[in-house]
């Protein structure tokens, strides 16, 4: 773990990317919606926060999928449904080709075994009271897998494997720093040698040569073990770095997914074009020539969104269509059958969507 | 920086233990470490310390004075005139009581049941109350409306009434005395948990537990639980001296522990009618529950600043707080939790 410059971490793609052997998760049309309750004695529903609102993607195994998308998007909350650990308000998660939505804890259970997380925080993730070998080792005694010295060997070759000196075990985790409390999380997470880590921004709260470290370790874990990663993430950079295949979210739906150099080098969206004009470059000289598309106002409310394409608002390309009619998610004319957009006026090759917005919004 | 600094720091660095082996210090160890440094809460600590020893060998005293704990001593143990002698007399070390038996066996003895009822009561209490608390605050829902309003309506009830009408109904004994302060007591302690629950069961770690497929009760009593003994801790030591005060308050009702096994409030109690011709009789047993309660009340005080060393900025102020900054720069460890969060 001494290097700290990120490698292509991304495997190649398989031959045939449709085969439904490689389907390892598929989420369809899954909607999650929180009720909002009014103040007065009788509390009643008032409203819906539409946090994800018919997201339909697909992880393949021994793959990456990235899943982009601004704070409040509902990234989090999709990771969380597809974890189990919050209902499902409609809609299917599929895994291995078993339906798991609403499944009980009971039922669960050995879907557990197979679908692990590694959470943003790695402060707030680990229990301030309990020793890392006791955190590490939760997985083996919550599915009675080992205990007593077996426990101990095997919490102590999964830090071995994650980088952390095995001796450390009976440390706590403040004693730890925030990267090596994330490879605390990532070893928990390793533990009973899942099929899906889900990673929900692994790498947001760590120093950039931390979040290296950290994203070859998980690179290496995915060549050991065949682990496929569900990587959301907001920094566009890093996510096209682990992935193979993109999903860009906006407000709970999905505007664009695709491999990831299709995403990135020829978008179709607005959205997703105006995402990738706001990442900063580390070249000063590309930094100069490069044009910002600036997309104005605030994203807007998931409890009361726009009609027709949720995008709309904002778009610099909207026209009266977008207000009316929601656009399907579907492949547009000249894309690999791969690469689906969600949107009535896709960005054609060579456009430039910051020309546009600078005639007409400001 | 000097050379025997120098010369210092060499030498730490060539003792240092080369990895391996290294046990992190626990909440625990540094609340202690931090306890030690506290007089206060030292000298509470030695003065409980004694009060239970001499609670456990007041046999042996007895023994040694030949005077029994209800014993009556009508010769030597009253004047001519039927009153209580003074300390020192005929070899009563505090004096005797109304009928001449030893006040300072009795007191010993007083101890006993003090401390036991005071101790078993707030284990009691604290049992219950961590385990109602628990579970209404995880759980949520009807639960909680159920188990939160239960805790409402034991704290509203009017505890001497109940103490008077369960001895009107059974005859006063130990057993109904505890009962009576175990069912007052957990209330408290079970609202406190409660709250500390609803915030800790939000937190991400908890989140993570579930991802594993940990059930409730593993959630509740692996990971949330350890976080409670802080503010646990600290009210079961504050909740030991009312136990006593409220053991006494029942005796000194008549309703407490049945004559004639002695008990400070009973003592106290009896004492009201001699207090104007002997004096050590209503003095001593007070000073006695006065030192033990007062001690309880300290250690626990210093036990919530040594658990959350945050507090004394706080209440920085006058001597005391001057002293405590100083000595802020050596310590070590934080705690998550505030005052108020500790507070009763």
């Amino acid at each position: 773990m001494s290097d700290t410059l990120p490698r292509d971490a991304a495997p190649p793609m398989p031959p045939d990317p449709d085969t439904e052997d490689d389907v390892l998760v598929r989420v369809d049309k899954l909607v999650k919606h929180f009720p909002v309750r009014g103040g007065g004695l009788v509390r009643r529903t008032v409203g819906q926060v539409q946090a994800v609102d018919g997201v339909s993607l697909v992880v393949r195994r021994g793959q990456t999928l990235g899943l982009v998308g601004e704070t409040g998007c509902g990234k989090s909350t999709l990771a969380r449904c597809i974890a189990g650990l919050i209902p499902v308000t409609s809609g299917t998660v599929t895994f291995e080709g078993r339906n798991i939505t609403n499944l009980s804890r009971r039922a669960m259970q050995p879907v557990r075994r197979e679908i692990q997380m590694i959470f943003q925080d790695p402060y707030g993730s680990l229990n301030p009271r309990r020793r890392v070998g006791a955190i590490i080792g939760d997985p083996f005694a919550v599915h009675k897998t080992a205990k007593g010295a077996a426990r101990k060997k095997a919490v102590q070759e999964l830090m071995e494997r994650v980088g952390l000196n095995p001796e450390h075990f009976n440390r706590f985790p403040a004693e730890f720093s925030g990267g090596q409390r994330q490879r605390i999380g990532v070893a928990r997470a390793l533990a009973l040698r899942p099929k899906l880590i889900i990673c929900d921004e692994p790498v947001s709260a760590l120093d950039v040569s931390i979040q290296a470290q950290v994203l070859n370790l998980l690179a290496d874990l995915q060549s050991d073990f065949g682990l496929s990663y569900l990587f959301i993430a907001h920094d566009l950079e890093v996510v096209r770095h682990v992935s193979n295949d993109v999903t860009v979210m906006y407000l709970g739906r999905v505007c664009e997914s695709g491999p990831k150099d299709q995403v990135y080098d020829s978008s179709r969206h607005p959205y997703t074009a105006a995402l990738l004009s706001a990442a900063p470059a580390a070249d000063p000289d590309a930094a100069a020539q490069r044009r910002r598309i600036i997309l104005t106002g605030d994203v807007p409310s998931p409890i009361n969104p726009p009609s027709g394409c949720r995008f709309h608002p904002r778009c610099p390309k909207a026209q009266d269509l977008c207000g009316q009619q929601e656009p399907a998610l579907e492949v547009k004319p000249g894309d690999p059958a791969t690469h689906l957009t969600a949107c009535h006026f896709p960005v054609q090759e060579g456009e430039s969507l910051a020309r546009v917005a600078g005639r007409e919004r400001r | 920086m000097s050379v025997s600094e120098l010369e210092f720091q060499a030498h730490a660095a060539e003792s240092a233990p080369a990895g391996g082996g290294i046990e992190g210090r626990s909440q625990w160890q540094l609340t202690w470490r931090r306890l030690l440094h506290d007089k206060v809460a030292i000298a509470s600590m030695v003065v409980i310390a004694v009060m239970v020893l001499l609670a456990i060998t007041a046999p042996v005293f007895a023994s040694l004075y030949h005077h029994g704990p209800d014993q009556a001593f009508t010769n030597t143990g009253t004047t001519s005139t039927g009153a209580p002698v003074g300390p020192g007399t005929h070899g009563f070390l505090l004096g005797t009581d109304y009928i001449g038996r030893d006040l300072f066996i009795r007191i010993l003895y007083g101890a006993r049941i003090s401390l036991f009822v005071g101790i078993v009561t707030t284990a009691i209490a604290a049992v219950a109350g961590v385990g109602i608390g628990l579970i209404a605050g995880y759980f949520g829902g009807w639960v909680d409306t159920v188990l939160a309003r239960f805790i409402d309506t034991v704290l509203a009830f009017p505890y001497i009434v109940l103490a008077l009408a369960l001895a009107a109904v059974f005859s006063p004994s130990l057993t109904i005395v505890i009962g009576v302060i175990s069912f007052f007591s957990w209330a408290g302690i079970s609202r406190i948990v409660r709250g500390q629950t609803l915030s800790l069961k939000e937190k991400e770690y908890i989140e993570a537990a579930r991802s594993l497929g940990a059930g409730p009760w593993r959630i509740m009593f692996i990971d949330i639980l350890p976080n409670l003994m802080g503010p646990v801790l600290v009210l079961a030591t504050l909740y030991i001296p009312t136990a006593v005060i409220f053991e006494a308050t029942l005796s000194f009702l008549g309703i407490g522990v049945p004559e004639p096994t002695a008990s400070w409030g009973s003592i106290l109690s009896e004492a009201q009618n001699y207090y104007t011709v002997a004096w050590w009789y209503v003095v001593f047993p007070s000073a006695a529950l006065l030192i033990t309660t007062l001690a309880f009340n300290l250690l626990g005080d210093g036990i919530r600043d040594a658990l959350d060393p945050r507090t004394e900025r706080i209440f920085a102020a006058g001597k005391r707080g001057r002293r405590r900054r100083r000595r802020l720069a050596a310590r070590q460890g934080t705690s998550p939790l505030t005052p108020a969060e500790l507070g009763e």
